[in-house]
């Protein structure tokens, strides 16, 4: 997200400087490109680790050996073992599955409700507009994992309770790009011809503003996941989350707690990395996705 | 800059109402009964009669608006009703608790914004600097760890590993006595957590900011008038680069409420954020309802102040005109 405004800044006075300048300019492009094919692999293999490892690896991720727990990583168990001796590697790939299963439905449920309130807003105008904005701005004032907290609890935890919460706490943000974005559409000489070649209020929306907003709801989509995720763990390791029986890695890392007080680091450190990696990987993909559909607009700090 | 405020506030008033509207709404369409979480494992052996009664002395009959005007009406006067998991009233929670859980984020605001003020002031002299390249993927890595994890991993370290701080609570189990000394020896190791935590975003912020601010004519006329490198990054660059970082000051609110509510469950510390999770597993609804319009309220305190540093710190801006 650096790289735009580092172009900007002068080269310094001297020729010397000035070549220095220039191969440091060389080294950052092969950084960017190198930056693209890390996520792009390092989301890849994630994707992969979770679509093909239960399927083909025919490894019980619950199977318990009491004589082996607690082990640190070795060989054969390169990431350790848990306080009842099942693998760690297994028990992540299969957390990672959980968290991302439930972070990519809570990321398309708040995308869609997104787009369509914010659709609806920025195409009717007027006083719905307004109304419909300020109850977004009413519901952004609420501290996100606090409302995700107070939804849970009302609903009590479970897998589609903490969906709902992770999507309404997370398409307001969605909701004002597609809003902006319809807006300045509408001003658009294309719309005002439909309309003066009679189209009406809903063919003008789903056929002239909507295809135009998606570019930017999708990549809203994508950068929602992992935040999604970050939601979902936070709320399971809170004991707010997911069951047990289908531990994610925010009950991984609870359920680590009694270990960690003991002594044992290795049942915390890796579910926290498989929540680290996938993040820093969309956010890469993202920001480079982010500078081909508005090249101009300088790139924000997002993640 | 008084008038700005009051009218900034009256806007706050409806936001407000309508945050704790929803709240009631939410739980009037979830399963949630409170005559049972009232009467506990009695309302199972409980004739409907007897039901019926408490749910009529609960005033739970009325619909979910009714309630919310009684709640209302008498959170204004002072008294925000029963918790059934502290067994106190919702204000002497709220009193008890928010000392701590101010002090906490106090002190890990103003580290987070002094260290990432120099970490990004740092990371900015030389755009592409081995320093600059270490300080920006040290802040996303650190972005993208969820606060939880980077907690007990310190908690692991600093008090098991070295042994060298206490690995949580206010004071150490044995005493009752709360002293400056141990709360300071207890705080170092949550606030630094939870400045950790906030730090990536003032780091790459400030670095954006004086990275901008560096290439700019003031600057390079201070440079031409020979002015020591040092005065050009402190007094010009950091000035105008910190102006965006300070307007946003105000709105990170929101993301220190949810760092403290993970923090502080972590360490057990003794402020209201613990208390919220606490009351969350055991559903606890008047102590809910008042810390979440309590964490809504102190979010827009946040805007506001994000409006006023704006209107202080940029002289552009007229106050009257906002």
């Amino acid at each position: 997200m650096a790289e735009t405004t580092v172009e900007k800044t002068a080269p310094r006075e001297s020729g010397a400087a000035r070549a220095a300048w220039r191969s440091r300019t060389g080294t950052r492009r092969s950084t960017r490109t190198l930056r693209l094919y890390t996520s792009v692999v390092l989301t890849g293999v994630t994707v992969l680790a979770v679509l093909v490892v239960p399927p083909l690896v025919q490894l019980d991720q619950q199977a318990v050996d009491l004589a082996a727990k607690l082990r640190p990583p070795s060989a054969a168990h390169p990431f350790g073992t848990d306080d009842v001796g099942r693998d760690l590697l297994l028990r992540c790939v299969y957390g990672l599955r959980v968290s991302l299963l439930v972070g990519v439905a809570a990321a398309l449920t708040a995308t869609v409700v997104g787009t369509a309130v914010g659709a609806t807003a920025g195409a009717l105008g007027g006083w719905v507009d307004r109304a419909v904005m300020r109850v977004v701005d009413a519901f952004s004032s609420v501290p996100h994992l606090l409302l995700g907290v107070f939804i849970v609890a009302m609903f009590r935890p479970g897998v589609w309770p903490v969906v709902a919460s992770v999507a309404l706490t997370h398409w307001l943000s969605t909701a004002r790009i597609v809003r902006a974005e319809v807006l300045s559409l509408r001003a658009r000489p294309y719309v005002d011809a439909a309309v003066s070649g009679g189209a009406s209020r809903w063919r003008v929306a789903v056929r002239h503003l909507l295809p135009g907003v998606l570019p930017q709801a999708a990549l809203a989509a994508v950068l929602m996941v992992p935040h999604a995720m970050w939601h979902e763990s936070a709320l399971s390791f809170l004991g707010l989350g997911l069951p047990t029986h289908m531990a994610s890695l925010g009950n991984l890392i609870q359920s680590a707690r009694g270990s960690l007080l003991a002594g044992q680091w290795w049942p915390t450190l890796f579910p926290g990395l498989f929540i680290i990696v996938p993040t820093l990987a969309v956010a890469g993909l993202a920001g480079v996705w982010r500078e081909r559909i508005n090249p101009r607009r300088r790139s924000e700090l997002m993640l | 800059m008084a008038r700005m405020t009051g009218r900034r506030a009256l806007f706050a008033v409806p936001v407000v109402l309508v945050v704790t509207l929803g709240v009631f709404a939410i739980a009037a369409v979830s399963p949630f009964d409170p005559v049972k979480a009232y009467a506990g494992s009695a309302a199972l052996g409980a004739d409907q009669e007897t039901l019926d009664r408490l749910r009529a002395n609960l005033g739970v009959d009325q619909s979910f608006a009714a309630r919310w005007w009684h709640w209302l009406t008498s959170a204004l006067g002072g008294d925000l009703g029963h918790s059934t998991v502290m067994r106190q009233p919702v204000t002497e929670v709220i009193g008890e608790r928010l000392v701590w859980s101010a002090l906490l984020c106090a002190v890990a605001f103003a580290a987070a914004v002094v260290a990432g003020v120099v970490l990004g002031v740092l990371a900015a002299r030389r755009p592409g600097s081995l320093t600059d390249r270490v300080v920006t993927s040290l802040a996303y890595s650190l972005e993208a760890a969820p606060v939880f994890w980077t907690a007990l991993l310190a908690v692991w370290l600093f008090a098991l590993h070295w042994g060298v701080l206490p690995a949580g609570g206010l004071t150490d189990t044995g005493s009752e006595l709360v002293t400056a000394g141990q709360v300071a020896s207890h705080l170092v190791l949550p606030a630094g957590v939870l400045a950790v935590s906030q730090l990536p975003w003032f780091t790459l912020y400030v670095r954006q900011g004086v990275t901008d601010a560096l290439a700019e004519d003031p600057v390079r006329g201070a440079r031409a008038r020979g002015i020591g490198e040092g005065t050009v990054l402190f007094g010009h660059a950091l000035r105008s680069g910190l102006l965006p970082v300070l307007t946003l000051i105000g709105s990170r609110v929101p993301e220190l409420i949810t760092g403290a509510l993970l923090v502080e469950s972590v360490f057990s510390w003794p402020g209201i954020a613990a208390a919220t999770v606490e009351a969350a597993t055991a559903v606890d609804f008047p102590l809910l309802a008042a810390l979440t319009t309590l964490a809504t309220a102190a979010v827009l305190a946040g805007n506001l102040l994000a409006d006023l540093l704006y209107g202080l710190f940029d002289p552009r801006v007229n106050l009257r005109d906002m």
